[in-house]
């Protein structure tokens, strides 16, 4: 990677001191606070205006994330999944990542059930929310808090 | 890497029963983000779709963004409707298409 | 906090007996120590994308290719047979060199000898893909038990470098890996440094490595001189460690973080 051994290191660690001393204080509180804004935009962007419902979706993350690079995730949407009733689509979102957007899925009623599980990267400890299109036009969110490691002691030699 | 995939689709499934698939392909889901040994930005470079037919319809699809993974992973579901082919295809930046198919006998 | 005061906040815990290597039947691989999550996915072939490693190996295997237009496959036929095993005995003590020598070592000198190929680099794609084939085909079998009196010598080196202290941080590797496994480093755990699980795939480098790169990354990290790969002095610290987790399973491909 592009930054020499060792200085790597050194801010991978030192970042995670920072970031222990920086949890719940105003300086962070003010940064989520945009994060989320950007992240809600991405949200607009994609399936447009009106109410979003919180609920059905469930977005599931294992409680322990040993590295932002391959983070599993598994969406799922209570939903009878028949031919009048089903899910269309299920976006997923980053609230930190340098771009909102993660993925999207497409399905209907030939997929049996709406849950879907893939690998994502994650650059921090955040926020990832989903958002489900329906087949009668509503839509339904979820989310879920994630704590990211910083991995140590790993530089590219 | 030549494009590798793994995909797990069951041999056989009874009419009407959910099925799991699960591929796997190889790509380094390149960011964009990220930059060379010399501070050169690394152009983005990903796969974009993911789409899955069983016997020539579209039962599944994906739009990837670099926040997916290196080497993308998904695991869904169908239902087994009729014995047949199910199909995979990856398409995304400099030109890349993968497919790959499997069958399913379905009683 | 300078970043030795991160290192030695996360080490300077209650120094547990000074103990040497784990005891046999004792150690635990770094599979262990990894979330379900992470361990799922290695178990799984169809999630583990050290399998995709695997499966271009197995396709070079039967490819025909050098001077000599032969393929692995020509002259050792099914790799499930006749590689069953080589991985656990890797690095063996080489009677040309007189020194040991690594499986992908190993598996460069046929390239180059008996197929005629032109060198490989020891990261290079190639040379991973093979060596996780072969080493795949000893996936469940025991490490060991290295007990080839001319490998001694070496083993005995690499447990001298593995206890020396070294680099701008004075620690040496025993001191995280004998003595703090299972402690957190910055958020991970200290795992006992086995090399059950080469070449592995590593979330980090979001590809598969060497167990080389491995060892550099750790000498990098204590900020001492990193050795070239394929150096002798990183073979024999790989025969230390292999002796060390002797007994051990062979999971290749391995997760790791
Ligand atoms: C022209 C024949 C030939 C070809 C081609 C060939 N090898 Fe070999 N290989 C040998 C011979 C001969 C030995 C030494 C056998 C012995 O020492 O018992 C050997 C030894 C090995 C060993 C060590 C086995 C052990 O028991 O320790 C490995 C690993 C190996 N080869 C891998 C490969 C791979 C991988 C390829 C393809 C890239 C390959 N070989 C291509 C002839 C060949
Ligand atoms: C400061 C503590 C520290 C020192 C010193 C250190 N390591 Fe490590 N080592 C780690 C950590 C932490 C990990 C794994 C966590 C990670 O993924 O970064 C690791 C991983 C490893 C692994 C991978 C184990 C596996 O399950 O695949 C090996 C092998 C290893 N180290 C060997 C060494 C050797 C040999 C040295 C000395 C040259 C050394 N380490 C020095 C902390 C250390």
């Amino acid at each position: 990677m592009s930054m020499r051994p060792g200085r790597r290191h050194f801010l991978r660690i030192t970042g995670a001191i920072a970031t222990a001393a920086m949890v719940g204080g105003p300086v962070e509180a003010q940064r989520r606070r945009g994060t989320m804004r950007e992240l809600e935009a991405a949200v607009r962007a994609t399936v447009g205006e009106g109410p979003i419902v919180e609920g059905r979706v469930t977005v599931e993350i294992p409680a322990l994330v040993e590295n932002g690079n391959a983070v599993p995730l598994t969406v799922r949407v209570e939903s009878p999944m028949s031919a009048d009733d089903h899910v269309r689509a299920i976006h997923v979102f980053s609230e930190k990542n340098p771009r909102p957007s993660i993925v999207s899925f497409h399905l209907g009623p030939r997929a049996g059930r709406a849950e879907i599980s893939t690998r994502i990267r994650l650059v921090d400890t955040q926020t990832v929310v989903a958002v489900a299109e329906t087949s009668d036009g509503r839509r339904w969110s979820g989310r879920t808090d994630v704590v990211v490691t910083l991995a140590a002691c790993l530089e590219d030699a | 890497m030549r494009t590798r995939t793994l995909v797990k689709v069951p041999a056989t499934a009874r009419r009407g029963e959910v099925v799991e698939i699960k591929v796997l392909v190889s790509h380094p889901m390149e960011t964009g983000f990220r930059r060379d040994r010399t501070g050169g930005a690394i152009p983005v470079d990903i796969i974009r779709r993911f789409e899955c037919r069983y016997d020539g319809d579209t039962v599944f699809a994906a739009d990837f963004h670099p926040a997916v993974a290196a080497n993308p992973f998904l695991a869904f579901t169908t239902v087994a409707t009729t014995s047949g082919t199910i199909t995979f295809e990856w398409v995304g930046d400099n030109g890349f298409a993968h497919r790959e198919s499997a069958e399913i006998q379905v009683e | 906090m300078s970043w030795r005061h991160g290192l030695a906040a996360a080490l300077v815990l209650p120094i547990a007996a000074l103990a040497d290597a784990p005891a046999p039947g004792d150690r635990r691989s770094g599979y262990e120590t990894m979330s379900p999550a992470l361990r799922a996915m290695q178990d799984d072939d169809v999630a583990n994308p050290g399998m995709l490693w695997v499966l271009d190996g197995e396709a070079l295997w039967s490819t025909r290719a050098g001077a000599a237009d032969r393929a692995c496959a020509d002259c050792h036929g099914d790799a499930a047979e006749s590689m069953r095993g080589v991985a656990a005995r890797h690095p063996t003590f080489d009677p040309r060199s007189a020194a040991p020598i690594a499986l992908d070592q190993r598996i460069e000198r046929c390239r180059v000898e008996q197929q005629g190929a032109a060198p490989s680099a020891p990261e290079s794609h190639d040379r991973l893909a093979l060596t996780a084939f072969v080493a795949h085909q000893s996936r469940g079998l025991a490490l060991g038990p290295f007990d080839d009196p001319r490998l001694r010598p070496f083993v005995d080196a690499g447990r001298a470098s593995f206890h020396q202290r070294q680099g701008q941080l004075d620690l040496s590797c025993a001191d995280c890996h004998d003595r703090h496994p299972g402690r957190r480093l910055a958020g991970n755990v200290i795992p006992e440094g086995h090399p059950t699980g080469y070449p592995i795939y590593r979330l980090e480098w979001q590809t598969v490595g060497s167990l080389d790169r491995r060892l550099r990354g750790c000498l990098a990290g204590m900020r001492a001189t990193v050795p070239a790969p394929g150096a002798p002095e990183l073979t024999e610290l790989a025969a230390y460690l292999a002796w060390r987790a002797r007994g051990m399973t062979i999971e290749t491909p391995a997760v790791r973080p």
